[in-house]
């Protein structure tokens, strides 16, 4: 998927979080909710943006839940033949 | 005419638990105060005879037929006007009441023709059966005097004939329109021996303002008013209820039939969410199910260039189980992903996504919900504890002050507007927040107290502004919130709304709405009594489209108007089973109920059920399924229902993405947009033609009745468990009711949902289940599904769509009242003499700055692209917004909306398209109209 429509999305999310006064808590929220909601090939793409490049497009707070999430599954990589 | 299996009580029943006990006829009954004594007979099995009372509308005592003798007093009453009293003793039938009954009938049919033999009413027609009812033998006045006999039959309407020469002005008709559709468009010209019905300014009904609901073809007790479908098939002989497959409404209706055939569609009268009621498209609009364009065998074919090919039902499932087995050996089991639509029933959604979870082992399925209220499920679900509506729709009858928002009732969802308005019509105030000015703002004795016309977009910003005033300006329900909510949350919203750029003043120049009408709006919904909040898709359908469900959540939070009858927040869901759709576990990341596919054991519960190991990991959303196409990580689809090629924003991307895949299955009754890039067609079913259940706005469930055999010979449920099947992993069902049982099994919310109780109750309001075994009209009593309510914070973050020099107007889009979504139904049926085509509306303003004339043919672009339509100058919008429909194909209005989605749930932004809208050359003839098979080639992006 195009990196910069995630990156939108990705700050989308970080917008809405953005108000609460605990950092902490907004990085938690933002992570719980890619987590909750992205595919994980979403997941995986933008953390690799993030590894890759510091993840310059990303708001703060967004660039670090990004760096918090891991995915569990690999389903869209799956290997061929891996049914 | 009623159904013809209808029982007609002659006056509405009476609320009252006051009961009164009077003699009729020399046998005693007891009945609610308030009730009339034709009603009271009624409930006895007693028939007094009537024409211009049924228990549809206010008692009119005109006919003079239903009169009766009340012992000790003088006169003849009439029964239908004259309520019970304790003690009375009343007789129906005495030699000088029938004296005077056939006296009157005598009147009557000394201008009536003596056609009954031919007459299209023959058979189930009120005024024959009064007149053999008193014993009419003879007509002493003769036919040759004056008289309507001659009177011109109006044609003018698609679905009904208007035959004055038939009429006996009862008045029945203008009434249904006044009381039970509220639109007022019939009146009785004239006086006396000249009374008659004139629709409008005694013109055509076409020229008036009959929005063809058909309340006063029910309601006529003779052929005055007559649908043509009985014209000309005749009178039905055997009815089915069932649910009507558009709108969320989720209307009962009968389905009366000869044989294997639907001669007319009534609104059932007792059917919870309409009473009765019926609109157009319900009523009249179902001639689609047997259209020649229906597809009735399964096609396959190689490549999408290629021409299609009938096939066997074994080949073309067989084709499409080896088709979605061949691209997961190659790309992984997460390259396959379905989507349905919100006009399958529950259990054709649950089994898609049992299929493509269980057989097919991804979680990438989704439905058409995902396009319109995804963000009310996340919104409610995060406020209250659960993602539906708080209320039945019978609540709105308990309302003070109702607020409607993004959303046009009289278009989108025109019985339940019925109802709503007959609220507004006994006082209560109504407030509109939408950037158009929609019919419920002024109608026939309704006026809004507050338009509040709010720009594309503004919808946070303006309801932040309401709750700051209320929280400033003292207007909190303290006690509500104390006892109800979270105390941390709420101080914490609490000191952000009252921070100063959420104030009225501050957003007012932003969004286009004075601070003084913000105010006063928010003071009403405070303190007017009972408040509502009613929304559509102008709420959802944004950026922020969650943001704003919690926003309003808030609002009703914090002035307590929650959690009895008359308040609430209510999404009118678009489509029939938008909420049952949601409800059955269609969202790639939740299970049936809502409940998050990683939660362990919830998924256990349906490993166990299923006999598989679930992936505990969301799948692909809709937009996100279009994007891996697009960079070839997602190869196969199957599509049930949904033509995602003319539904979904940015039809350029769709189109591409679709063509990017390697395996396309479509299920639909029509070849849509959709199948144009399909590799197999599966013939699916009308909602004629298919057993199963709608869940409407209302969380309310009802059957869905097979009235005829599915004309391509499986029901869609059916042919879901043969893919299965032949994808090794089986489903054995033989009835939708055991699909439902399995859901009840699985699903807490659904636990005592069976098509047992169904058929037994009528319907039922999910929850249901041991604590609740009939279901429950009003949620949050007490205490919300999650506990406490939880306030959420809602910054107002202006859309990435704006307008500048290139694009400098806003565009929104919509629906009317006569078509339907993407008009796949409605295209193919007579509705189209209404809306045949979709316009522009554009303020005077900006037409005659680009020099615009109405009906000109106009370019609409965006970043997006580019489509061709005729413009309709309108005060309707303000200047700098535009609007339009997207019913038709040949329009394209989604090739320019954009793939911008709300932040929680990718919901795309419909609503907010920035354009530009000029003039084509004079005389040109548009022809760069969006073709979606050939105008568009791939990498759109």
């Amino acid at each position: 998927m195009e990196i910069q429509h995630l990156v939108k999305m990705a700050n989308q999310i970080g917008d809405f979080f953005a108000p609460y006064p605990d950092r902490g808590e907004v990085i938690r929220s933002i992570a719980t909710h890619l987590r909750n909601a992205w595919e994980p090939r979403m997941r995986r793409q933008i953390i690799e943006y993030v590894n890759r490049s510091g993840g310059p497009d990303l708001k703060p707070a967004v660039r670090d839940a990004v760096l918090t999430l891991e995915v569990r599954s690999a389903q869209s990589g799956d290997a061929p033949g891996d049914d | 005419m009623q159904s013809i299996s209808d029982k007609d009580f002659g006056t509405p029943p009476q609320a009252s638990s006051r009961m009164v006990e009077l003699e009729i006829d020399g046998k005693p009954v007891s009945v609610p105060a308030g009730t009339s004594i034709m009603r009271a007979a009624a409930m006895l099995g007693v028939g007094v005879p009537k024409l211009c009372a049924t228990d549809a509308l206010a008692a009119y005592g005109s006919c003079r037929l239903c009169l009766i003798e009340i012992e000790g007093r003088k006169g003849y009453p009439a029964s239908c006007t004259t309520p019970v009293e304790p003690g009375m003793k009343v007789s129906t039938q005495t030699p000088r009441l029938a004296d005077l009954r056939r006296n009157v009938m005598e009147l009557y049919i000394s201008d009536h023709p003596l056609d009954c033999l031919t007459c299209p009413a023959n058979g189930n027609c009120e005024l024959q059966d009064m007149a053999g009812v008193v014993g009419l033998r003879q007509v002493r006045y003769g036919y040759g005097g004056a008289n309507h006999l001659d009177s011109p039959r109006d044609e003018s309407n698609p679905y009904f004939t208007f035959d004055p020469s038939k009429c006996i002005v009862c008045a029945r008709c203008v009434r249904a329109c006044e009381e039970v559709q509220g639109t007022f468009a019939l009146t009785i010209d004239g006086r006396g021996f000249g009374s008659v019905i004139s629709p409008g300014q005694n013109g055509p009904f076409m020229e008036s303002e009959c929005v063809s609901c058909g309340a006063c073809v029910q309601a006529c007790p003779t052929a005055t008013l007559m649908e043509k479908s009985v014209i000309e098939k005749g009178q039905a002989e055997h009815s089915i209820v069932t649910t009507c497959g558009y709108c969320g409404v989720g209307c009962s209706f009968k389905a009366e039939m000869k044989g294997n055939e639907v001669v007319r569609m009534v609104p059932n009268k007792d059917g919870m969410p309409n009473h009765g009621h019926s609109c157009v498209k319900g009523r009249f609009a179902w001639g689609y199910a047997t259209h020649p364009d229906r597809i009735l065998k399964p096609l396959v074919r190689d490549h999408i260039e290629d021409s299609w090919r009938e096939a066997s039902w074994e080949e073309a499932i067989a084709r499409a189980a080896a088709g979605f087995k061949r691209v997961q050996q190659k790309y992984g089991r997460g390259a396959v992903g379905g989507i349905t639509s919100s006009r399958c029933t529950n259990e054709e959604t649950y089994l898609v996504q049992k299929l493509m979870r269980a057989a097919l082992g991804t979680n990438n399925v989704d439905t058409c919900a995902r396009v319109c209220h995804s963000p009310t499920g996340y919104g409610l679900k995060t406020a209250f504890g659960t993602s539906a509506g708080t209320q039945d729709f019978d609540s709105v009858l308990k309302a003070d002050v109702i607020m409607v928002i993004g959303a046009n009732p009289t278009e989108g969802h025109p019985v339940f507007a019925s109802i709503m308005k007959r609220r507004l019509r006994q006082g209560a105030q109504l407030i509109v927040a939408d950037p158009r000015r929609i019919d419920l703002v002024k109608s026939p004795h309704i006026a809004a107290a507050y338009h509040l016309p709010v720009r594309p977009g503004g919808n946070v910003a303006l309801i932040n502004a309401m709750a700051h005033t209320v929280v400033t300006e003292g207007l909190v329900n303290d006690d509500f919130v104390r006892e109800r909510c979270e105390a941390a949350d709420y101080e914490l919203w609490k000191n952000f709304i009252v921070q100063p750029h959420n104030s009225p003043e501050a957003v007012a120049e932003i969004i286009g709405v004075p601070a003084h009408d913000i105010r006063a709006a928010a003071r009403l919904y405070a303190c007017g009594g009972n408040a509502v909040i009613y929304y559509g898709l102008g709420v959802t359908e944004h950026s922020q489209g969650s943001t704003m469900v919690l926003g309003m959540a808030n609002l009703a939070m914090a002035t307590g108007n929650l959690g009895r009858e008359g308040v609430g927040v209510n999404p009118l869901r678009g489509q029939n089973n938008v909420q049952g759709s949601c409800d059955m576990g269609s969202f790639p990341h939740e299970l049936t109920g809502y409940r998050h596919i990683s939660d362990p054991t919830v998924r256990a519960s349906f490993e166990t059920e299923w006999g598989v190991t679930l992936d505990p990991e969301p799948g692909l959303r809709i937009p996100n399924m279009f994007d891996a196409a697009l960079d070839g990580s997602f190869k196969a689809l199957y599509v049930e229902g949904e033509d995602i090629a003319q539904s979904d924003p940015n039809s350029t991307h769709v189109i591409a993405a679709l063509r990017a895949l390697e395996f396309v299955v479509v299920q639909d009754i029509f070849m849509n947009e959709t199948a144009k890039y399909a590799h197999v067609f599966l013939p699916g079913s009308s909602f004629l033609e298919k057993n199963g259940t709608f869940t409407n706005s209302e969380r309310r469930i009802s059957m869905v009745r097979k009235v005829m055999p599915p004309m391509a010979g499986k029901e869609d449920w059916e042919i879901t468990a043969a893919l299965s099947n032949a994808l090794g992993y089986p489903m054995e069902y033989t009835h939708p009711r055991e699909i439902m049982d399995e859901i009840a099994r699985l699903t807490p919310s659904f636990a005592g949902v069976s098509y047992e109780k169904l058929e037994r109750v009528g319907s039922v309001q999910w929850p249901c289940n041991d604590a609740a075994p009939l279901g429950t009209p009003v949620m949050h009593v007490g205490q919300f599904v999650r506990g406490k309510g939880k306030f959420t914070l809602t910054e107002f973050v202006p859309t990435d769509e704006r307008t500048g020099p290139r694009y400098p107007l806003l565009l929104t889009t919509g629906r009317v009242l006569t078509q339907y979504n993407v008009g796949t139904q409605t295209r193919r049926t007579a509705n189209v003499v209404w809306h045949n085509e979709d316009r522009l509306e554009i303020h005077r303003h900006d037409a005659e700055q680009r020099g615009i004339r109405d009906g000109d043919w106009v370019s609409v672009s965006s970043r997006a692209g580019s489509i061709t339509l005729r413009a309709l100058i309108t005060d309707r919008v303000a200047p700098g917004v535009v609007y339009t429909t997207f019913h038709h194909p040949e329009t394209g209005t989604n090739v320019v909306t954009t793939e911008n989605s709300d932040w929680a749930t990718n919901c795309p932004e419909y609503k907010v398209t920035a354009v530009q809208v000029m003039p084509l050359p004079a005389g040109r003839v548009p022809r760069e109209r969006v073709d979606p098979v050939r105008a568009h080639a791939p990498a759109a992006k």
